[in-house]
């Protein structure tokens, strides 16, 4: 799968979205970077540009409410709705509903492995696979875990 | 793939000016789909050049010359995947200022695929495509540092090498035969000490290699001196006849290369291999 890792906002820590993107790799995925103080505009750019299936949020600000659905919106907007979109970082459990409203499949939080992102990936990609919907412009209450 | 919408829907929609069904399509390509692009000249500058000496730093001060230019920059940028999990790590981007904001600039990331040869047979339709949905400055991105990276950019018509300072002998650039593909020499990082020295060993070396035509450049992408002039040589570059032989030469060499490795009877000839019943020779003969 072809997976774009981005840092939206003005959060200067890549730590957590380095360990991600090589994990990822490991696990046989080709991963872009986007590097830091992504707009969400630049973030649809690059997943259009490089084809994704994949979109994953690495955010730690704490605006996470702000940015996550602009990037998931402008994703609709043009005519991405089949990318899955997943997040992680520094997410509070009560915030987390409507992001997944918006379109979100999984968020991670500290302590989660870095196998259980794989195994979610694995999942969405049999759901794709037996038709299911799970992109983030797509109807479906699914969500990872 | 948008469901119901064929490759040459999507082909046709990505030449009227679909950015998203243009990065589909070289999806396609990359994929092995093949399509007729009307016969066309596109303009390309391949750069290579050693890990770390900052090729998609430079390739984003270029970027942003050509932008105010008003020409549409597109880059390929070609990492290595992973020879363990066949992932690949695609970071080159993050380098490029100005790359994802403004709409003159497409940047695809490229993973090898461990099939040597393979990519390069691809990247000639990738920038027919390019070409043919209006992009007027296509830019190859490789590591210099194995044979079938190099290849790469004998599919361009123009060749940048980027070094930087303190990088230890030109000879092993030498070795890795980039040197002489070479039109222009980018050496990077001119803001650092021990740049001139590099500038002039590398000077030397080519003065023995490819005689007086190949310019070296001193450059910082960091603080933008040089990049002026190295964009003017870059623009009024003409490709010298001895170095377009070697490029068809390392272009024949990878196409050879794909046809071997997509070859039916390659496994069993290397289990015949393997076990030492043929020799090399039968070997060849039979894969012929």
């Amino acid at each position: 799968m072809r997976i774009v890792i981005a840092k939206p906002g003005l959060d200067g820590h890549d730590r957590g979205a380095k360990v991600v993107a090589r994990a990822l790799r490991d696990g046989g995925h080709e991963v872009v970077y986007t590097g830091l103080r992504k707009t969400p505009g630049e973030i649809v750019r690059i997943v259009m540009d490089e084809d994704a299936s994949a979109l994953g949020l690495s955010t730690l600000s704490g605006a996470h409410d702000a940015l996550v659905p602009a990037v998931c919106e402008g994703l609709r907007e043009e005519g991405l709705s089949e990318v899955i979109v997943f997040a992680g970082g520094i997410i509070p459990f009560d915030d987390r509903d409507s992001l997944h409203d918006q379109g979100v499949r999984a968020i991670f939080g500290p302590g989660a492995r870095t196998s259980e992102i794989l195994e979610f990936l694995e999942a969405a990609s049999g759901r794709i696979e037996s038709g299911e919907p799970v992109g983030v412009g797509e109807n479906s209450g699914w969500r990872w875990g | 793939m948008a469901m119901g919408l064929s490759e040459s829907d999507t082909m046709s929609s990505a030449l009227s000016g679909s950015r998203r069904d243009l990065s589909r399509t070289l999806t396609a390509i990359e994929n092995g789909a093949s399509f007729n692009f009307t016969a066309a000249d596109p303009w390309t500058l391949g750069v290579t050049g050693p890990p770390g000496v900052g090729k998609s730093s430079l390739i984003g001060s270029l970027i942003s010359k050509w932008v105010d230019k008003g020409e549409r920059v597109a880059v390929l940028a070609v990492d290595p995947s992973s020879p363990n999990s066949g992932g690949a790590l695609l970071a080159d981007r993050m380098r490029m200022q100005a790359a994802d904001s403004a709409d003159s600039v497409f940047v695809r990331s490229l993973a090898t695929r461990n099939h040597p040869g393979g990519l390069a047979s691809r990247i000639s339709p990738m920038i027919d495509c390019l070409h043919a949905c209006g992009w007027s400055r296509i830019v190859i991105e490789t590591v210099g540092s194995g044979q079938s990276e190099i290849r790469i950019v004998a599919f361009t018509d123009r060749v940048l090498l980027v070094d930087g300072p303190d990088r230890g002998d030109v000879v092993q650039a030498e070795k890795a035969g980039i040197l002489e593909l070479a039109d222009i020499i980018a050496i990077n990082k001119s803001d650092l000490p021990n740049s001139e020295q590099a500038a002039d060993s590398v000077r030397t070396a080519i003065g023995l290699a490819n005689g007086p035509d190949t310019s070296v450049h001193l450059v910082s992408a960091h603080d933008g001196s040089g990049v002026d002039d190295l964009l003017e040589e870059i623009e009024s570059c003409s490709v010298s006849s001895g170095r377009n032989r070697l490029r068809a030469r390392e272009r024949l060499l990878s196409a050879w290369d794909s046809r071997l490795l997509d070859h039916p009877g390659l496994n069993e000839v290397l289990d015949s291999l393997e076990t030492g019943s043929i020799t090399l020779d039968e070997a060849v003969e039979s894969l012929r």
